[in-house]
This record gives C-alpha cells, structure tokens and sequence, in this order.
C-alpha cells in the first residue's frame, strides 16, 4: 500500500490540475442522477503480477433522463466504472452518490444492469426470469405477472414469455434482459456492452428500439460501447477515455432529440461527431495496444517460469 | 432433423440388437451346457438356474440378506451424501479451499479404495458396520467432487446480475447456485450410489457375515452353482432396477430445480 500511496502522490498534484481544468469545462449539472467524484481502481494489490490500475481519478455528472455512452480502448476502465456506479465494485478511493445517497453496493431500486451476456437464468423461462428478478428486488407478489407482461410487450417479446433462453436468438436474448431491467422500474440503466456480440444489423435494430423506448420512459442510462457509430447514435453525450489506467479524456455533445431516425445516421452531423470521435479515440488506441502486449508477455513468461 | 416416426425406428432397432445380444449370450449358454460338455460345476444349465431363481424367490429366502445389504447401502449413501454435499459446499465458496481440497480429493479417488477393506474389518468388524465405512468411504469422493465443481463453475455474470437486482444471500443459493450446480451434482450422486452399491456387495463377498454377496460366496464355497447364479441373477436384477430409479430421480432433478 505504501508504493500505491507513493505513487498516487507523485501522479496528484498534475491530476489534480486535470480535474480542475475538468471542473471548468465540464461544470457539474445541479441536481445530477449520478455523481462520480476523484473515483479511482485497482485490481490486485501493488507489486502482484495482477495488479492493474483500471480507473484514474475520474469525476463525472450523469443528468436526469441523459444517455451517456462511454467509449474507449479495450482495458480502459469503462466497464470498471460503470460497475462501481452501481455498487457492485467498491472503488479503491473515491465516491460516487446516486441522487442524493451514497453508493455502497447494489442499488436494486435505484439501478438496473444488462450485461454483455444477457445474464438471463438458463434454467428459467423467458417469463420466469421476469418474475424472479422482481422477486430479488422486492415487488410485491400480485403485481409481478403484470409488470413482467407490460415489459415484455415493450419489447415485443411477449409471444415468446414461455421461451427458455436457449431457444431464443442472441438479440432477442438481449432484449429480454432489456425487459427485464425494465420491469424493474428503476429510474437509472447501467448497460454494458448490451450489443457487443450481436452482429451489427441485429445491434444498428436494438439500438433504433433503445431510443425510442427512451424518448417514452425518461430513464438515465450510462451505455458502455466500443462502437463509435452506436455511441453517437445512441448518447446525448459521449465520455472518451483514455488508455490505461484509463480517465475521462473529454466530453462530446450529441445534440439531436430522441427518438432517433435511421437516416440520422447517414447525416453529415452524424458523420463529423464519429470523425471528432475517432480522432479522440485513435491516439488512445494505439497507446493501449502498444502498453497491453507487453505487460501480457511478461505476464505469460512469468506463468511458464512458474510451472 | 428426422421425423419422430424415424426416431421411433431407430430407438426400435437398436433396442432389437441389445435383446438380441442377450437372447444369443443366453443360448450360447445353453447349448455350452447342454451340447458343448462344460462342467456343470462351473457352468449350470440356465433352465435349472431359473428353477432355483423361482425356488428362492417362492421360499422368500433372500429376505434377510436382501435387508442387511440394502441397509448398507442406504445407509452409507445417505452418509456420503449429506457430508459430501455438505463438505463440498463449504469448499467451493472459497477459491484457496477448492485450490487445496479438490487435487487431494481427486488425487484419493483414483487410488482402489478398497485395498483398505482388511482395515475396515478391523476396526469395524465383520459385520455391516465395516461395509458401511466402506461404502460410505468410496461413494464420498465422486459425490464431494461433482458438488465442489457444480458450486464452484456457477457463471459468475449471474451472481452479479442475481446480486444487482438485489438478491439476499438465501434467495442467491436458493435460485441461482442451486439451479446452476444441480446437474453436476446429481450426477455425481448417481455416481456415488453405483459405486456405494460395487462396493457394499463387493466387500460382502470378500469378508462378512450375511448379505447378498455374503450369500453368493457361501453357494460357491458349497458348490451349490445353480442357486449361486439365481442369486447372481436376483442381485443384478436389483442393481438394474435401482440405478434405474436412481436415473429417473435425477432426470426428474434435473427438470424441477
């Protein structure tokens, strides 16, 4: 711990510089869903060969009803922030406060995950896995079929509430997890990579019916991608990270209103923002991929040496 | 994909092999004693194996050492498993424990587990406590594995997803580990009672003092041979129709969780 607490004061006084600067540009929105403040994470402890510092000093402001995507090189920390949103990483150092309650681990009635996999119960109907979600989080036994009904009508997947997930193709999977965040009525949806392993055709479709639910239901939502062309699409803002131990590099606007037609995506407007992005992104990129082979090779020497 | 009608066809004609297999074992036997002049000490004719097999069912005369030997039996899987489950779950919710206890318990149950027979009997005895021990000792290990890999394999985004929509601890084991570990234990449950089974009638005949394979010894330490195979008859007949059972339990098992 000692190193780490070295290290951290060798890095903070020009960090702490970078938040200020982040402060002014970024002003904090009154009244956030949720704030993240100096949030920073490590995996492992220093000196293992584990150890990764993921997360940064990063602070960020996520308005009521805004979809924030954030979008980075693979092993940034996206992922890893968006966990400790919702409580299930408790981050190293650093808070986040969801409305005006700080976050110590799941928020059941404040926050909803969907997962890359759907994470549905493969055991467990389309409709059970509705039903049993509800039952973790609380709601009263008489209003569960009727929630778990609705949900799956706004997905359109109400003829398939019998199915069992193996049945079903990998986007309808993915909208059933879609479905069962929602009939959990919570006010904020936390999405990692929900498209990541759907073809594009199936995701550019899933992403149409994402904003249109949203421009209904007024929910924030924080949407991990990799995909430029999904985060403009998608987001009223995007955050670009920088490569490991990955920060909040800058903030882009989309300013287009929800719902979001196909043809927004063939506009010039469309075009420019994806441009500024995979400018921001590109250099970030190369860094990663340049930081991720080494330490991978070291990683693996050491596995034989150890075997 | 083919029809059910094809299905149906296919399940027909290799059930007509597998009764056609036996029905060929039984008349090589039967003409081996009949035409072929093999000893009657060593092989008697099946029409007087059945005789016997229908004088020791009318006689009743099974009963007891059908008894002690199911005793045994249920008594040793009904031990290993309530431990072996129980031990397993302890294990599998701490990675250093699985580290450490799943190569040893692997490690142990490759190793014949009966050589330790001679052990048993003397510190259990001749009678059923030893074939218990026994039992017990080697339909433990398959039934602590599978439910140490069964806890221990359970996809962890389902925890996390069980976890963020704020499952307590009991409803997190009731559906979600339970669910996902229960194919595997079960079958290592049925592993566990087929070789409770072998080793509860195996250990009988090598040293006891009644039981099945008690029995079967004792006829051929007496040369009775038919009624020896009547009783070798009767035994696979009630090992058939429990691991049976046994299957159609975890099917079900497998189905309701």
């Amino acid at each position: 711990m000692d190193g780490a607490a070295a290290a951290f004061s060798v890095i903070l006084p020009d960090r702490a510089l970078r938040i200020e600067n982040l402060g002014m540009t970024q002003a904090a929105i009154p009244d956030a869903a949720i704030r993240v403040r100096n949030v920073s994470h490590q995996f492992g402890e220093v000196g293992e060969a584990r150890h990764v510092r993921a997360l940064l000093n990063t602070s960020l402001d996520i308005a009521r009803g805004e979809l924030l995507c954030l979008i980075g090189p693979s092993g940034c920390g996206k992922s890893t922030l968006l966990n400790v949103m919702g409580g299930l990483f408790t981050p190293t150092t650093g808070a986040v406060t969801v409305g005006t309650t700080p976050v110590h681990g799941p928020m059941p009635h404040d926050i909803a995950f969907i997962f890359q996999e759907s994470a549905l119960f493969p055991w467990n109907t389309i409709f059970e896995n509705m039903i049993l979600g509800m039952t973790f989080q609380g709601v009263p036994k008489s209003e569960r079929e009727d929630r778990a009904r609705r949900a799956l009508e706004a997905v359109g997947l109400d003829e398939f509430a019998a199915h069992y997930p193996s049945q079903l193709s990998g986007g309808m999977r993915q909208r059933a997890a879609l479905a069962r965040a929602l009939s959990l009525e919570t006010q904020i949806l936390l999405m990692d990579e929900p498209f990541g392993a759907l073809d594009e055709q199936t995701r550019m479709v899933l992403g149409e019916d994402l904003s249109v639910l949203l421009s209904r239901s007024k929910k924030t939502i924080v949407f991990v991608t990799h995909s430029l062309g999904e985060a403009v699409f998608l987001a009223d803002r995007v955050a670009v990270f920088s490569a490991r131990p990955g920060t909040i590099k800058e903030v882009i606007t989309v300013d287009e209103p929800h719902p979001r037609k196909p043809e927004f995506m063939t506009s010039a407007k469309f075009h420019r923002l994806r441009d500024q992005l995979y400018g921001l992104l590109h250099e970030e990129i190369r860094k990663s991929m340049s930081q991720s082979a080494k330490p991978k090779r070291a990683y693996e020497d050491q596995a034989k040496g150890d075997s | 994909m083919s029809s059910p009608r094809r299905k149906f066809k296919d399940r027909f004609a290799s059930r007509l092999v597998q009764v056609g297999f036996l029905v060929v074992v039984l008349l090589l036997w039967y003409l081996a004693t009949t035409r072929w002049g093999v000893n009657k000490l060593l092989l008697p004719n099946p029409l007087n194996v059945w005789d016997q097999l229908a004088d020791v069912i009318r006689k009743g005369e099974y009963l007891n050492d059908l008894r002690i030997t199911l005793t045994e039996l249920a008594v040793a899987f009904v031990i290993s498993t309530v431990s072996g489950t129980l031990l397993g779950y302890a294990i599998s919710r701490s990675p250093y424990l699985i580290k450490v206890f799943e190569p040893l318990f692997a490690g142990i149950y490759s190793i014949p587990i009966i050589l330790f027979l001679p052990l048993y009997v003397l510190f259990f005895g001749l009678g059923p406590a030893s074939k218990i021990a026994l039992g017990t000792t080697i339909s433990f290990f398959p039934v602590v594995l599978s439910t140490i890999a069964g806890f221990g394999n359970v996809d962890k985004v389902l925890v996390t997803a069980a976890r963020s929509m704020g499952a307590s601890d009991y409803q997190l084991f009731r559906f979600v580990l339970v669910p996902a570990a229960l194919p595997v234990i079960l079958s290592g449950l049925r592993m566990g009672f087929t070789v409770a089974l072998l080793s509860v009638i195996g250990s009988e005949t090598i040293a006891s003092l009644a039981g099945l394979g008690h029995r079967i010894v004792n006829l051929a330490e007496n040369m009775d041979m038919a009624r020896m195979f009547a009783y070798i008859v009767f035994v696979i007949a009630i090992a058939a129709s429990l691991n049976t059972v046994v299957s159609v339990l975890e099917a079900r098992g497998r189905r309701q969780r």
